[in-house]
């Protein structure tokens, strides 16, 4: 089983526990309603899928209940950090392969 | 005349009648025994920083700042769920609902006595029983005496209560109490072969 550090209960706990919330750091448009339909499908459907590192949302669903983000590799699964909701996309990781 | 109409029904509506799920339900096997727990009040209380301190003095109970911890006094547990929420549970009578009515620091109080069934899990046994459905370390080191969390025991998500080195309280939903007292019963038989 993964273990994925919470950011708020400061410990990994088992990812039964978790619950993936897609990809993270997507801004919604203060003026959605203005959008252009292709800025809005960029916006609502598109996504970076990359092969590597990944930013995402998840959530302590059946701990503290809170949503955080995390940097994991698609390629390993491996998760290389985890912060809390509203902090900035860290731009240096911790044993991150070039 | 619909404020007045109001006020008239809060006065008149009567206590809950009690329907306790399950209850006296007891297991013995070797090593480990259940019990459900008798009737308790409870409340979810969500507040923000700056209320912690006016809301623990109402309850007579500090409330937690530190993850997975627990606070108890005098009949009256306050368990950390998350960054701004707690499970207060009350076993001798005393509504804290009641006592949050009096803080006007910023919070909310649910109270949920009704929808919760608590579940005792006792004796050598009892971590290896629960770890049977719940994937968390429960090891004295990792999950002291007092520590509480909520997690997960097979397909439902529970309250985990560390009450003694070898003793926990498990909270479900009432809905959920009859698969959750299943489960550990087949889990206590497993711990005790
Ligand atoms: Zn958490």
């Amino acid at each position: 089983m993964l273990l994925i550090r919470c950011p708020y209960c400061e410990e990994e706990r088992p990812e039964l526990e978790f619950r993936n919330a897609g990809e993270a750091h997507i801004a919604r448009s203060p003026n959605i309603a203005g959008e252009s339909d292709d800025d809005f499908e960029k916006f609502f459907f598109i996504r970076s899928n990359p092969k590597g590192i990944i930013y995402e949302r998840w959530r302590h669903m059946h701990g503290c209940a809170r949503f955080f983000n995390a940097v994991r590799d698609t390629v390993s699964d491996r998760f290389l950090m985890t912060y809390k909701a509203g902090e900035p996309k860290p731009t240096k990781l911790p044993g991150a392969a070039k | 005349m619909a404020k007045a109409a109001a006020k008239k029904s809060a006065v008149a509506v009567p206590p809950a009648e009690r329907r306790p799920a399950l209850a006296g339900q007891e297991l013995s096997a070797t090593g480990v025994t259940l019990a459900v727990l008798p009737p308790a009040e409870r409340i979810s209380l969500r507040a923000p920083d700056a209320s912690v301190a006016a809301l623990s003095k109402a309850l007579g109970v500090t409330l937690p700042r530190k993850p997975k911890t627990s606070a108890a006094k005098a009949g009256r547990t306050a368990l950390w769920l998350g960054p701004d929420e707690w499970l207060v549970i009350d076993e001798v009578g005393k509504d804290p609902l009641a006592d949050c009515a009096e803080v006007t620091a910023l919070h909310s109080a649910v109270g949920i006595s009704h929808r919760n069934v608590g579940i005792s899990v006792t004796g050598p046994a009892a971590a290896a029983t629960i770890n049977s459905g719940c994937p968390q370390d429960l090891s004295l080191d990792v999950f002291p005496v007092g520590a509480a969390s909520r997690t997960i025991l097979g397909k439902v998500e529970i309250v985990l209560l560390r009450t003694a080195s070898d003793a926990f309280r498990v909270e479900c939903w009432r809905s959920f109490s009859d698969y959750v007292f299943t489960f550990l019963s087949e889990a206590a038989r497993d711990a005790a072969a």
